[in-house]
């Protein structure tokens, strides 16, 4: 069980980090359009987090609910990717990151819909919804930025250079990873990626984008606790208030 | 025991008048997120399915049907929520898209079809042809993919000029 619940932990964890990341912006984005576009995807990650997390503490069976995992444990607990702990940059950081997670996110979601696992069926039935909307917005946008101004593209091919270190860790499949395949909980990890780097190429090709190759050394760790001093300051901010005043409720 | 002097389409019939708390000319049993009705005993049961999984509105509807049915005298109200099959605008009643139109949103254009496997909604598509709720033109355009809620869409009409929400399909 302890396999499954840290897979359950990894979900969660990645869909509230990238939501807290992309909470920094409202009110701040660069048009109006792209401000409601990221807070409506940092509400949507939210609330898959809910569900990934009141799972993975009901699976426990310690009495954590969603919102201890989410406010009472720290950085060397939290078992999201690398990628999400990116930081916002510029616009075209945060576009690229986000492109690159909603890539993963939605072929992992449509293999998660065929688990041995009816719970996690039923999240991901329900997040593929949401995780379709996101990635044709973002990869569209991608096109757009790319395939737009010199400034732009050049902006984006830095962003996608720079990011792409943190693109392959989700590939990267451990012993969690890999007892949640034996068990059909999880998609095998060959599908997953063939699917992610078809679809990443016919995208940026579109953009007119040049993508590094996937054979690159790749940042890991994050999946495991061994995240980067930037996973400390996100969680200090998310977590003051719980932290601050115990068990504080609306 | 005692058993509750009602019936479930009563039941129903009360909860076709709680209305959503963000769009208020349609009610929580016309959007399709009431599931299922049960009387077990002094207990009424009903079970509800969250539209988006972030939809903050999800507790006051829960408090609303409680409140709703506490009003029609069944004091032992059990709100449950379900998440298979995941909620769609398919789900929506024909009354449900009429209120909204007349409310200016225009309803969900098309059947949401089953994405899962197809990987056809992942690239974009000619945006769904939307009449304008206010003038009924055909020439509208979209000008921004979310609107002031997840389930909404923002175009604009061409011809009188209006901006207004559209209900996505999902």
């Amino acid at each position: 069980m302890d396999a499954k619940f840290q897979y359950l932990l990894r979900q969660g964890d990645n869909a509230l980090i990238l939501s807290q990341q992309l909470c920094q912006l409202v009110g701040k984005g660069p048009a109006l359009e792209e401000d409601m576009a990221l807070s409506n995807v940092a509400l949507d990650l939210l609330g898959q987090t809910r569900m990934w997390l009141t799972y993975a503490g009901e699976l426990e069976g310690k009495g954590r609910d969603e919102d201890r995992l989410a406010f009472l444990r720290d950085a060397h607990d939290y078992r999201s990717c690398l990628l999400v702990e990116q930081p916002n940059g510029s616009y075209a950081d945060t576009l690229t990151r986000q492109f690159l997670f909603d890539t993963w996110h939605y072929f992992l979601m449509d293999g998660l819909t065929r688990s041995s696992d009816e719970r996690i069926r039923e999240i991901a039935a329900k997040s593929i919804k949401e995780v379709t909307y996101h990635l044709r917005r973002s990869g569209d946008l991608v096109v757009r930025l790319g395939d737009g101004s010199d400034k732009s593209r050049a902006m984006m091919q830095t962003a996608l250079d720079e990011l792409w270190m943190y693109s392959g860790e989700m590939f990267l499949y451990d012993e969690i990873d890999n007892a949640m395949v034996e068990q059909g909980v999880a998609p095998p990890v060959d599908s997953i990626r063939t699917q992610c780097l078809d679809h990443m190429a016919e995208v940026f090709a579109d953009a007119t984008l040049t993508m590094p190759s996937p054979e690159a050394w790749m940042q890991r760790g994050g999946k495991q606790g061994r995240h980067s001093e930037r996973l400390g300051f996100i969680l200090a901010e998310m977590q003051f208030l719980q932290r601050a005043y115990p068990g504080a409720a609306w | 025991m005692t058993f509750l002097a009602v019936s479930v389409e009563q039941v129903w019939d009360w909860l076709g008048e709680v209305a959503d708390p963000e769009i208020p000319v349609i009610s929580v049993v016309d959007l399709g997120i009431v599931r299922d009705v049960r009387l077990e005993g002094e207990t009424c049961l009903v079970t509800i399915t969250p539209t988006y999984s972030g939809c903050p509105a999800m507790q006051v509807i829960s408090e609303s049907v409680s409140a709703a049915l506490r009003a029609h005298g069944i004091e032992d109200v059990r709100i449950e929520s379900r998440l298979s099959p995941a909620w769609t605008t398919d789900w929506m009643s024909a009354a449900g898209k009429a209120a909204l139109k007349g409310y200016g949103i225009a309803p969900p254009v098309q059947q949401a079809i089953d994405i899962s496997g197809l990987h056809s909604g992942i690239r974009r598509r000619a945006a769904p042809d939307v009449a304008c709720p206010h003038c009924g033109s055909p020439h509208t355009q979209l000008t921004s993919e979310f609107g002031s809620t997840p389930c909404k869409a923002l175009y604009k009409c061409l011809d009188c000029r209006e901006p207004f929400d559209y209900f996505k399909c999902h």
